[in-house]
């Protein structure tokens, strides 16, 4: 399903948020079976504290990138290369094994009109009717996602499930086989090259074992990223784009908090004022392992058949 | 972590065992994951420090183990900061704890081609040796017979980014020593916020604080990239806009800034004076001020002399002198009421002469008699009837054809300031050095502090200037000068004319009324701070032992004087002038010509390496082996490494504590001026030479620590507080005498250790207190958080609304209370009025908020104190290819200082041939991710990557109109130098329409240098020594330059291509020259 062009519903029903059992998602059997509404618990984890994540709230990014070092400073993650993109303000590019806080820059033309954008500039040619600007900044970061196909393909158990619903690539376990690479529906996951393993956000893990905010939400000087109970920050993020439509910013909505979405909903949301595409985020992301049951159903099956076969077979020599 | 072998921990059994019967979570987290502690609470301790970056002075945790500090947070506890960090105090663990930080003394003999290793006490001891010989050569008794007693051959510069105990001692012992020529960023940052709030209110800091501005119901942000250059205090902005407020962003860029305002305002790089004139001129004729407040506090009533010429169609009021290319300001005084500036130019020969000349003492200006008042405003000689005159004609068509902004626009900025000023609501200002950075920087603070007097949102909250300062202890050290024009707490430094002793000193240049009219008990205590037992009523307390000045010895005129040759020896604090200074190659022609140069900082900044790989070196016009320059380069000591406090942007002292030990030679500056100093003296002990007893009699004894001797910070800092003849420590100014019995480092920081205890080091939560922050360290003065809060209350002492309360009279209890410490005497009733000749606080009536004035009034016209008039004009900037279409026939400020230098031409007026060559205006601003020169962020890797290159961004039009492509390189020429920037082309960047024109501006960042990690050419390379003539702040927030495609020349080319430029332009000696 898809989180874009649904401004109306998004500022009206939130059946997910009033109670009862959400609609089933989409997503591969093991995933409805196991991690649906409780990921943590469904991962073997009893008493489990409530599921932690992000919301970021793009419509107060000030793109200061203070998430980016202060996540670099934390767990101590190489710097990336000097190289000036030419990409409005970003020389990070995206997210990878070196970036796990990426903030992206989007100079906008817009028709003039609403409560965006803030600022008539001179037509340019070839831009008629779009004399408006606007300049949007997002942080971008791994989604922590309901139903997490890296997690699903990684063969050593280097990735796992925390107790606080995240997902967490353990260092000492990763060989590096890269599998959870093209899995992931965000394109998050990355090779460290020099290193061979993979590296993403950890929601700082280790923080949050000592009741410890993540770096980059605690350094936000806007609270642009917000960091708690995921139910708690989804109320809140409503509540807030109420507010915001009430204030006339009719494009604001949000992104992967639903958990009938392809994934399952994501531990880490957002709220964006355009498409997620704009963003360059996925604006349908699906659990890659989505039909890995059905597969294995099938594979199941043809091996069952084979099997039958060749049971057939002999039984049929003898006699 | 050793994972622990046993087999019944392996993941398969676990999984079997447990839950997890799938592996994906719990059975296959690893021993190693478990086992990992964050190190914030592995940590042996937590330490408060405050962020070395910019003035917000966002408070830090350090977290230390085994004494090394290994992560440095926020500390959610700060009102002001409330844990949060911007990237750079993010990246501080690696700026301090990082590998690019020098270690080790660095010595360059003369005319080497590289540096050399050199112990530290060898090289303390040469430095002592040549401080004592170049001193006594350069010293000077006398200068055109009068006697100035002071040493021309030695410079310092720098210290915004030091404590104030450092600032302290560096300004204590050069100044000992005869110095002069004493300055640091606060000059080229913020010194026409000094001159401009200074006049017009009393103080010359910010009025407010940040925090708030989530009271303000219009919030404009004029002259400031704050979300970029301040990202922490933003907060209060996204605050204050959650609450329902406006914020209008008003800037030559399109900024990260203007992306979070509701309305963004594109106007003319160096125009915001005819902006704000127009925004004054709709408030004066639809008379849409807030008459009672305007009445009671402003000097809207005072009737001006009869002398005053306000400006006609020669661009220039009364009292110009051509030949002094400067103004005589005696004809701006009130009618038969002489009165002093709180603030600018105070001890010059105008007041000087008036007020103490004619041998009066100080009931001088008692006799001229008290200012004369029309409270209804219709005198034609009263203030409010000369502003309405004088700004009749910034209408909104002028601002459309100077400013180009639309009218339609105009209109919505006028509206919304209106309806969100009054008894119900207030609006705030917001400045940084987009303003004060012009050749009439002082008068565009004067224009917004006139506004907000007029909408009455001064004192009240949610309202005020506030000023963003950019350097962590910038305000501090304009507090605690390392200034050549100020001695602690805004006494200026007395100037070598007329007056010799104490007496006349005080009579010339105090009022003698309000607060400065006990500007002898400030000064006196001050040197006994100083002169300790020497200073006697006997000896005028040593005042004779402050060295004199002669004019101007700003940082522009020490660079003429190194190239002159006058001075010899320069030492460097933790500023970058080969990179942040206009003019950088006049720069380092300047230092090429000392006999000795002194580096402190962390890493070796452009500063400290021109002589062997600065751009004149790479064309050949400097060769390495021909320069005699001995350079020392001294690492410094971190914030983490030292304590001390800063004062941030709210005035707001923060002691920050210690965390480790800086390693090899690296020390602080305290620890340098102090064992300089040291050194010094015992080089001159015995000697009976008068010139040195300022220094032998000096206090110098501070107890110091640990095997580098490190002197306690903690004792400065009480000797900055100030103590009685008892030696106990003073809680307040008001408790200081002028005979002798008192001693205080900076009147104004007195109070800072009050009952003994370090007031700086306090740090109670947010949470536990309300959003002044009154118990979080120390403001100045006296612990006031919001200046003028006495103008929250109404003349009778009520709050002007219950929404808008600060401050009022308890008439039952008998004193001032509120919210915030009263900016006013806490007993004196509303109703005091003064008894006839009174004088100091006493004349004070307890009516009139503004305490430090001599009319304790604001000032929307000022009779003294700015240098090029009593009310701020447009005047087009040094290097403009826009004509001046409201004075045509003064196209620059008359009265800027300008120097005539090969090296420093300026560009034809707009009327000249060759005009055109120079036809784009550029602004500069800062980025999140650096700051100022670089020199903490471009050797700092998670920074350097965020913006690596040095880039100037234009609109799409006039890259199509030059041929510049989208991230490729641009060479942007001036008639000072030439760079190259990599080519942003953006939207940000919009084409304006100026008087029928379209004209092209460019942005860009000037943090790069040629060193460190992050490369690229400087900007100030471009940019010249033009001044304002109040504060002698350079212009850099609007030149113009010639941009093109294409990289710039290499080698001798480089000047080649500039001398091209300027034989097109036609530029002579005297382009630009005209007053």
């Amino acid at each position: 399903m898809s989180t874009t062009g649904e401004r109306p519903e998004l500022s009206g029903e939130r059946p997910e948020l009033s109670g009862g059992p959400p609609p089933a998602p989409e997503g591969g059997l093991l995933n409805i079976l196991l991690e649906h509404g409780d990921p943590a618990g469904a991962s073997g984890w009893q008493e489990h504290p409530p599921r932690m994540g992000f919301f970021t709230d793009t419509s107060v990014c000030i793109g200061c990138k203070a998430c980016e070092v202060a996540c670099k400073e934390w767990n101590e993650v190489p710097e990336d290369g000097l190289d000036w993109t030419g990409h409005s303000h970003d020389n990070t590019g995206g997210l990878g094994a070196d970036t796990w806080r990426h903030v992206a820059f989007i100079e906008q033309r817009v028709p003039v009109g609403g409560h965006q954008p803030n600022f008539q500039r001179a037509p340019a040619a070839g831009e008629e009717g779009k004399d408006g600007f606007r300049w949007l900044m997002s942080s971008d970061v791994c989604k922590h996602c309901t139903h997490a196909a890296c997690l699903d393909v990684c063969p050593t158990g280097a990735i796992f499930r925390t107790e606080f619903g995240t997902v967490v690539v353990q260092q000492d376990i990763c060989n590096g086989c890269g599998y959870c690479v093209p899995a992931c529906p965000y394109g998050v996951l990355d090779k460290r090259e020099e290193d061979g393993r993979i590296f993403k956000c950890t929601l700082c893990y280790d923080r949050l074992g000592v009741g410890q905010e993540p770096a980059c939400a605690k350094a936000c000087p806007t609270d642009s990223i917000q960091f708690g109970p995921l139910e708690e920050l989804r109320e809140r993020a409503a509540g807030r784009v109420e507010r915001l439509h009430e204030a006339g910013v009719i494009e604001a909505r949000l992104y992967g908090e639903r958990p009938d979405d392809g994934v399952g909903g994501d531990g880490a949301f957002f709220l964006l004022l355009d498409e997620p595409e704009v963003y360059g985020l996925p604006p349908d992301p699906i659990v890659t392992t989505r039909d890995l049951p059905r597969m294995w159903r099938n594979v199941g099956i043809a091996a069952g058949a084979l099997l039958a076969g060749a049971i057939g077979s002999f039984a049929g020599a003898r006699r | 972590m050793a994972r622990k072998a046993s087999p019944a921990n392996w993941p398969l059994l676990r999984q079997l065992r447990g839950k997890d019967r799938l592996g994906r979570g719990a059975a296959v987290r690893s021993q190693a994951t478990q086992a990992n502690r964050p190190r914030t609470v592995e940590s042996d301790r937590v330490v408060k420090s405050v962020c070395p970056y910019c003035a917000v002075g966002c408070a830090q945790n350090l977290y230390v183990k085994d004494d090394k500090v290994v992560q440095i947070e926020g500390d959610p506890d700060a009102p002001h900061s409330r844990g949060r960090l911007c990237p750079k105090g993010s990246a501080t663990l690696q700026l301090t704890t990082g590998d690019a930080r020098e270690q080790h003394v660095l010595y360059r003999r003369p005319y080497a081609r590289d540096w050399e290793r050199l112990d530290l006490d060898t090289a303390m001891d040469m430095v002592t040796d040549k401080f004592v010989r170049t001193r006594e050569a350069g010293w000077e008794w006398e200068s055109e017979g009068k006697r100035t007693r002071r040493c021309m051959s030695i410079a310092a510069l720098g210290g915004a980014t030091l404590d104030n105990e450092e600032n302290y001692l560096i300004k204590k012992f050069l100044t000992a020593a005869g110095i002069v020529q004493i300055e640091n960023q606060a000059r080229v940052c913020h010194s026409s916020t000094v001159v401009g709030l200074g006049t017009s209110f009393g103080r010359g800091a910010s009025s407010t604080l940040p925090g708030d501005l989530q009271n303000s119901d219009l919030i404009v942000l004029e002259g400031s990239n704050m979300a970029e250059a301040h990202p922490v205090a933003y907060q209060w902005v996204m605050e204050a806009k959650a609450r329902g407020a406006t914020v209008i962003h008003v800037d030559p860029h399109y900024s990260r800034t203007s992306a979070l305002a509701d309305i963004f305002v594109p106007l003319r790089a160096g125009t915001d004076i005819a902006f704000l004139g127009g925004v004054i001129n709709h408030v004066l004729s639809t008379e849409s001020d807030f008459r009672e407040y305007v009445v009671a506090y402003t000097n809207a009533p005072t009737i001006v002399g009869e002398e005053f010429e306000d400006v006609g169609v020669d661009g220039l009021f009364s009292g110009y002198d051509e030949e002094k290319r400067g103004y005589d300001p005696s004809s701006w005084q009130y009618e038969d009421a002489f009165v002093a500036a709180a603030a600018g130019q105070r001890d010059q020969e105008g007041n000087v002469e008036a007020l103490a000349g004619e041998g009066q003492d100080r009931d001088g200006e008692a006799a001229r008699g008290q200012p004369k008042l029309d409270p209804t405003l219709q005198h034609p000689r009263c203030v409010w009837q000369i502003l309405k005159r004088h700004y009749a004609q910034y209408t909104p068509e002028t601002v459309e054809r100077v400013c180009g902004v639309p009218q339609d626009v105009f209109a919505e900025v006028c509206r919304l300031f209106v309806e969100n000023s009054g008894r119900e609501r207030t609006a705030a200002f917001v400045h940084g050095v987009g303003w004060t950075q012009h050749t009439i920087g002082s008068q565009y603070i004067r224009a917004a502090s006139i506004l907000q007097l007029l909408l009455g949102n001064m004192g009240r909250p949610g309202g005020g200037v506030m000023a963003m300062r950019g350097h962590a202890s910038i305000q501090g050290s304009s507090d605690i000068p390392t200034l050549f024009d100020t001695l602690p707490g805004y006494i200026p430094m007395p100037h070598a004319h007329g007056h010799e002793d104490l007496d006349k000193f005080i009579a010339g240049t105090a009022a003698r009324r309000g607060f400065w009219g006990d500007m002898r008990n400030y000064t006196v205590s001050l040197l006994k701070a100083w002169w300790g037992a020497a200073a006697s009523e006997e000896n005028d307390y040593c005042f004779d032992y402050l060295p004199r000045l002669t004019g101007s010895h700003s940082t522009y005129d020490t660079v003429m004087e190194q190239i002159k040759g006058t001075v010899k020896g320069y030492f460097l604090f933790g500023e970058n002038p080969a990179v942040g200074s206009a003019n950088t190659r006049m720069q380092r022609l300047g230092m090429s010509k000392l006999d000795w140069l002194v580096v402190r900082d962390f890493s070796l900044i452009e500063s400290a390496t021109w002589w062997k790989d600065g751009p004149e070196i790479e064309s050949g016009e400097m060769l390495t082996e021909e320069i005699a320059t001995e350079v020392f380069f001294f690492p410094a000591a971190a914030h983490i490494e030292k304590e001390g406090t800063f004062t941030n942007t709210q005035r707001m002292l923060q002691w920050h504590h210690k965390g480790q030990d800086p390693v090899e030679e690296q020390r602080s500056d305290l620890w340098f001026m102090y064992h300089l100093g040291k050194r010094v003296r015992e080089r001159l002990a015995g000697s009976q030479d008068e010139r040195d007893r300022p220094v032998l009699e000096l206090t110098w004894e501070h107890p110091t620590e640990g095997e580098h001797e490190e002197p306690s910070a903690d004792t400065v800092l009480a000797e900055v507080n100030g103590w009685n003849a008892d030696g106990e420590m003073l809680s307040t100014y008001t408790e200081l005498k002028d005979d002798g019995s008192t001693s205080c480092g900076c009147w104004i920081y007195c109070g800072c250790y009050a009952d003994g205890v370090n007031q700086t080091a306090r740090r109670k939560p947010a949470r536990e207190q309300n959003w002044t922050g009154g118990e979080w360290a120390w403001a100045w003065p006296a612990n006031r958080r919001i200046l003028y809060n006495r103008a929250s209350a109404d003349p009778e002492g009520r709050p002007w609304s219950e929404r808008k309360a600060l401050v009022w009279w308890d008439s039952e209890k008998g004193e001032w209370t509120g919210h915030d410490t009263p900016d006013f005497e806490a007993d004196k009733p509303p109703g005091y009025r003064p008894p006839p000749g009174a004088s100091g606080p006493a004349a004070i009536a307890g009516d009139t908020p503004f305490i430090m004035q001599a009319d304790q009034r604001g000032w929307l016209y000022a009779p003294a104190g700015v240098a090029d008039g009593p009310m701020p004009t447009h005047y087009e900037p040094q290097d403009s290819p826009v004509a001046n279409s409201i004075y045509p026939a003064r196209q620059r400020n008359p009265a800027r200082e300008v120097y005539e230098h090969e090296n420093n031409r300026y560009h034809p007026d707009p009327d000249e041939p060759g005009a055109d060559v120079f036809d784009v205006v550029v602004t500069t601003y800062r980025l999140t991710e650096h700051f100022t020169a670089g020199g903490m962020t471009r050797w700092t890797p998670y920074l350097a990557e965020l913006q690596p290159e040095f880039f100037c961004e234009v609109s799409p039009e006039l890259a199509a109109e030059r041929g510049l492509e989208h991230a490729g390189w641009a060479t942007l020429v001036s008639a000072r130098g030439c760079v190259e920037a990599r080519v942003m082309v953006t939207d940000r960047m919009t084409p304006l329409q100026i008087e029928g024109r379209t004209l092209h501006q460019i942005g860009m960042p000037y943090h790069w240098g040629a060193n460190g990690y992050a490369k690229g050419d400087s900007m100030n390379e471009l940019s010249s020594m033009a001044l304002d003539p109040s504060s002698h702040i350079q212009e850099v927030k609007a030149l113009s330059v010639a941009i093109r495609p294409g990289r710039r020349p290499r080698g001798a080319a480089r000047q080649e291509l500039v001398r091209e430029y300027r034989e097109r332009a036609g530029i002579t000696a005297q382009t630009g020259m005209r007053p």
